[in-house]
């Protein structure tokens, strides 16, 4: 087993496995749930939960 | 025009902000003045001097380190301070090391330009730097690690915005990227020189495979960060869909890495190297494009600002720049495509519709934005940024509209045979046919360079106008009392 992960003609398509493998869950875990989904899309506000009206400009948005 | 207090000017180190601020303007007119002098070098070639130090040879990494790494480096670290203190609602860790990193910064551009000058280079592109510098960078990018990541780690709020994921890889590949890249071995401790531990192919796959990730994590990735911040502030709106910006983010990281192979089509590297860097250049234009639609859609429902506002315009323009180039970057990674393509101007200006079109444009938008805040006041000149904005895009389209012409008139010329299947054209033939565009691609550089010193102006005046008043304001309080 160690002698087959030590070639690299085995080691690099096992890797590109296991990162393709890996993205899919990430997929299926970003959009598998329409309630995780509406948690995960209030995290859009992050930004505006620290405002700062006093030194905005008042020419832009 | 008058400041008021600011409790965010308190509540964070703005004071690193600032400086990596104004050295991004430095850098920024320093870098592009000098990328003008040699675009003018090679259309009016007495410009050399017949002096080393004055060559074309030299002062291209001037050029290219003094944008890349002044400019858009000053940029990132200002920006990158900035967003994760008030994302994390923090204020900067070790706040002595990351004073640490601007000092550091500022001296290694210096260094490397200097050196550059006095003809010391790896011969590594965008890692020509020798090793005294690259251990420099070393220190400094760690620090830089440290201060962000302890940073995160003291945030206030639970969830860790986009923007930091994005600024995370970028650091962390970074740090990777420098390493494995300028391992190598000094001929003496007192010399500057210094030879790689890589030789042949090897060395050629390990410097493209940090060259194109330099463009993906530091000139892509970095600056999407500052887009998942600065597009939604600038536009009042929350991001179009942050489920996809987490796809987004995921599918870069996972992608960027096999594709720096493409850069060695067609030289002596194995062949399946070669296709699969070409499959996953074109796999990478789905989360490029998925991630451009994302932050355009974000001003979904206030499509006017692009009518009233400046450096919106900037922001969204940036967001079309980097749309079109990331889809010409996989076609010119397919292998007959870039038969055509490589080692002509065309790869010249694909790079520079990259760099200009979106890493500048984005970092002029997120600076004209954060500037102002920084020194608690208003922009001196919304129509200077307008004449910016104009300046850059005509500066731009010039640019790569030259280097598209040119280089598809190169490959073409050097690759035509004759009836007799010699070939048509010697190779002086085809720089005498590029010179009218070499003039052109200068002019366009002359245009966006003008647009920079406007800018370096206009923030000038806006800083000097946030202190004046802030001068002011104790005075004020004290003659009402």
């Amino acid at each position: 087993m160690l002698q087959w992960l030590a070639n690299p003609e085995n080691t690099k398509p096992l890797g590109l496995v296991i990162f393709f493998i890996t993205f899919c869950l990430i997929v299926v875990w970003v959009y598998g749930s329409k309630r995780r989904g509406e948690q995960l899309e209030e995290h859009r506000n992050i930004p505006f939960l620290d405002e700062e009206d006093a030194s905005k400009d008042k020419s832009h948005g | 025009m008058a400041a008021t207090s600011n409790p965010a000017t308190e509540q964070y180190n703005f004071d690193i902000v600032r400086k990596f601020s104004i050295m991004t303007l430095v850098w920024g007119v320093v870098g592009m003045l000098v990328g003008v002098y040699i675009a003018s070098e090679l259309a009016w070639p007495f410009l050399n001097f017949d002096s080393p130090f004055f060559s074309f040879g030299r002062f291209r990494p001037v050029h290219t380190s003094g944008v890349i790494f002044g400019f858009g480096g000053s940029a990132l670290f200002a920006t990158s301070y900035y967003v994760v203190q008030r994302t994390c609602q923090t204020r900067l860790f070790a706040p002595g090391l990351a004073t640490f990193t601007f000092w550091g910064w500022q001296a290694v551009i210096v260094l490397a330009a200097l050196s550059y000058v006095m003809g010391y280079s790896q011969g590594k592109e965008y890692a020509e730097m020798e090793w005294p510098i690259d251990l420099l960078i070393e220190v400094i990018w760690v620090s830089y690690m440290a201060v962000f990541i302890g940073t995160l780690m003291k945030r206030k709020q639970p969830h860790i915005y986009v923007a930091n994921w994005f600024y995370l890889s970028f650091i962390l590949a970074t740090a990777l990227l420098h390493t494995f890249n300028n391992v190598a071995v000094p001929v003496g401790l007192f010399t500057m020189k210094s030879y790689s531990l890589f030789s042949g192919p090897q060395d050629a796959m390990l410097q493209w495979w940090y060259g194109h990730n330099a463009v993906g994590f530091f000139l892509t990735a970095a600056f999407l960060g500052m887009m998942y911040y600065f597009v939604p502030k600038h536009a009042g709106r929350p991001v179009y869909s942050y489920r996809l910006s987490i796809v987004h983010f995921w599918a870069l990281s996972f992608m960027y890495m096999w594709v720096g192979t493409h850069h060695l089509h067609w030289t002596a590297i194995p062949d399946w190297t070669s296709t699969l860097a070409a499959t996953f250049s074109i796999m990478l234009l789905l989360p490029s494009w998925g991630g451009m639609i994302n932050g355009i859609m974000t001003l979904s429902g206030a499509w006017d600002k692009l009518r009233t506002d400046p450096v919106m315009r900037f922001m969204i323009v940036a967001l079309s720049f980097y749309g079109m180039s990331t889809f010409e970057g996989p076609l010119m990674s397919l292998k007959d495509v870039n038969a055509l393509s490589h080692y002509t101007d065309w790869t010249v200006g694909h790079v520079h519709s990259g760099a200009l079109g979106w890493v500048a444009m984005i970092s002029f938008g997120s600076m004209y934005h954060m500037i102002p805040r920084l020194w608690n006041t208003q922009l001196y000149s919304v129509r200077l940024v307008n004449i910016h904005f104009w300046l850059a895009t005509i500066g731009v389209l010039l640019y790569i509209t030259a280097m598209w012409i040119s280089g598809i008139m190169q490959g073409l010329m050097w690759r035509a045979f004759d009836d007799f299947g010699n070939l048509q054209y010697s190779f002086v033939e085809s720089v005498a046919a590029m010179h009218p565009f070499y003039a052109m691609r200068a002019i366009g550089g002359m245009f966006f360079l003008t647009g920079m010193i406007l800018m370096a102006y206009n923030c000038f005046m806006t800083i000097r106008q946030g202190q004046r008043a802030e001068q002011a304001a104790p005075a004020a309080a004290v003659a009402s009392a």
